[in-house]
């Protein structure tokens, strides 16, 4: 019997199979980032759409004109940069957090007995099916100066005054873990969840405390894990928009944020652009660092 | 050896915690959803007056009906096209620019939406200069985009399913005669059917769920149900808000419950099944 391909389903089948996706993405992903370099190169105009167009014939010539002046702009100001320096921060210091919560939460999914596992799991991932908006948005009734942490601190007499916590960065790095701990917890209990048992056992039989065995065993053969769920957090939180801009003060600058307010305040497309060019090359490494440990991942899963 | 129903071990402690702080905020989210008082948090007794004026809101239940729209076209496009990339991700190991596939796959799970926003909508406008199309933004370009990073969320739930699947089931079919078509629709499909349906469900809860790349994509007349909250949350707390919100939990409550309910059967009937033979 001849073997067939799954790919021959048709004529010409793997083309398609390949070509539909492939196609796709090229258009409608890879093809976007170069419209954003391309404006982010050109000068803002008072025009529709807002920017000078880079090729012009003039007189049977093809002209170029590639202006700089957008990043050196956004190099002279220092708004800018301490936007970026903030969004960098804020998303190194969620992620820790999130590891720091996230980690035991997906240790105690990936030990708990096998048919409750996905119980367990459910429960983790169940908020994040609901409304990410409406998420931080019941933040916001809790943190209000007049919200329910404060009306009951003060019932309890702990605090005289109300906190100050809403349009501060705190409310913001509460809004960011509450909304990507799942993004924590799910690759690393996958990663948790393929740990051989015995190794740990041997260890005991051998002496070794708990903790001796978790920070020798369990931990550096989790760093897959922690690395994709780490990046999972820190990318998107660079860019962070909705968060920052519902619970975070008027000094709560992330990048999202001022690139949010260039392009549709200010209507100025080149800078907004430049903007979303800089935040690309800061995430360039780390979005290799991730692609890289999530193809680890999937090859560990062959052998 | 630790588990999260005994012991009051370090690690129990902590996923409690962790539990606590994923759901107070919704618990007091739909407490407060049935508050009298046009104060949010004060308290002056039960009520459903919010519904009613929830449901009485126009603009807000029209947006609702072209978000769902917008998630149904884009989950199942989205689910459509992943078939085809998981295929070619788990199945046809090497073809040229193999790299760059799986690159352009995983990026946009990690890719900040202001950056897929903005890149998207300089493309549209760009497209609309060169070709003449699209003209105008609305729910046609939400739809694109949507699809677009809905894809890579699909691809990765069911090639997963796909890379697990015994394959000598399918290589039996086509033993026996069957035509590879007929191979993959009668064994194959069936045994990844719950990953798509998987698959189509978090497709159709992310697109329900977008702001920030809706707002870029989107024209004049095609607000969605986030990009409508979005601007009355921006505003201040209120009530018709919790009143929404609690449906919204309701609902996906309700689904994960029937769907884990669902599984659980399958699972303990298998495993009868498996201790009788």
């Amino acid at each position: 019997m001849k073997r067939f391909d799954i790919s021959r389903l048709l004529p010409g089948g793997r083309w398609w199979i390949i070509g539909v996706p492939y196609f796709w993405l090229l258009v409608f992903f890879m093809l976007p980032f170069i419209f954003v370099l391309k404006i982010a190169f050109s000068e803002a105009d008072v025009a529709i759409p807002p920017y000078t167009s880079m090729f012009e014939w003039v007189e049977d010539t093809l002209s170029i004109h590639i202006s700089f002046s957008n990043f050196v702009w956004l190099g002279s100001d220092q708004l800018y940069l301490i936007a970026y320096w903030n969004s960098i921060k804020m998303a190194f210091f969620s992620t820790i957090f999130c590891l720091l919560l996230g980690y035991p939460m997906a240790y105690a999914i990936a030990r708990a007995p096998a048919r409750t596992q996905a119980t367990w799991l459910l429960l983790v991932l169940l908020p994040s099916w609901t409304s990410f908006l409406i998420r931080v948005y019941a933040w916001m009734g809790l943190l209000k100066s007049n919200g329910l942490i404060n009306n009951f601190l003060l019932w309890t007499g702990i605090i005289q005054e109300p906190l100050q916590m809403m349009n501060t960065n705190f409310a913001v790095y509460i809004g960011i873990v509450y909304s990507y701990l799942p993004f924590m917890v799910l690759p690393l209990y996958a990663n948790l969840v393929k740990h051989d048992h015995t190794l740990l056992e041997a260890a005991s039989d051998l002496g070794a405390k708990a903790w001796v065995s978790f920070w020798r065993i369990t931990l550096p053969l989790s760093k897959n894990g922690v690395v994709a769920g780490s990046m999972l957090v820190f990318i998107p939180v660079v860019g962070e928009f909705v968060i920052p801009e519902l619970l975070g003060g008027a000094d709560s600058l992330m990048i999202g944020r001022i690139l949010w307010q260039e392009f549709f305040n200010n209507r100025d497309w080149p800078v907004a652009s430049a903007l979303a060019v800089i935040m690309l090359l800061i995430l360039l490494a780390p979005i290799a660092l991730f692609h890289r440990y999530q193809n680890k991942e999937s090859a560990d899963e062959f052998s | 050896m630790s588990s999260v129903e005994r012991r009051f071990t370090f690690v129990n402690i902590m996923f409690w915690i962790g539990i606590a702080f994923l759901y107070l905020p919704m618990v007091v989210l739909v407490v407060y959803s049935f508050n009298e008082s046009r104060l949010v948090t004060v308290w002056s007794g039960w009520s459903i007056k919010w519904y009613g004026e929830l449901f009485r809101d126009r603009q807000l239940m029209s947006a609702v009906l072209r978000s769902l729209e917008v998630a149904f076209y884009s989950s199942t496009a989205a689910v459509f096209m992943a078939l085809f990339a998981s295929v070619v991700m788990v199945r046809i190991r090497r073809f040229r620019s193999r790299v760059l596939f799986s690159g352009m796959i995983t990026a946009p799970l990690v890719m900040p939406d202001v950056i897929i926003g903005l890149s998207l909508l300089l493309l549209f406008v760009a497209m609309g200069q060169i070709v003449g199309w699209p003209q105008n933004r609305g729910l046609v370009t939400v739809w694109i985009a949507h699809s677009t990073f809905c894809l890579a969320y699909s691809t990765v739930v069911i090639s997963s399913r796909l890379r697990e699947m015994d394959r000598s089931l399918e290589e039996a079919a086509l033993d026996l005669g069957a035509t590879p078509i007929r191979a993959f629709i009668l064994i194959t499909l069936p045994i990844i059917a719950p990953a798509i349906m998987s698959a189509w469900l978090l497709s159709f809860t992310l697109s329900l769920d977008d702001v920030v790349i809706a707002s870029f994509v989107t024209g004049p007349g095609a607000t969605t149900l986030p990009i409508e909250v979005f601007s009355s949350v921006r505003r201040g707390v209120t009530p018709k808000i919790n009143a929404l919100a609690t449906i919204i939990i309701g609902l996906v409550s309700l689904t994960a419950l029937v769907s884990w309910y669902v599984t659980r059967r399958i699972d303990q009937r298998r495993r009868a099944e498996m201790s009788v033979h």
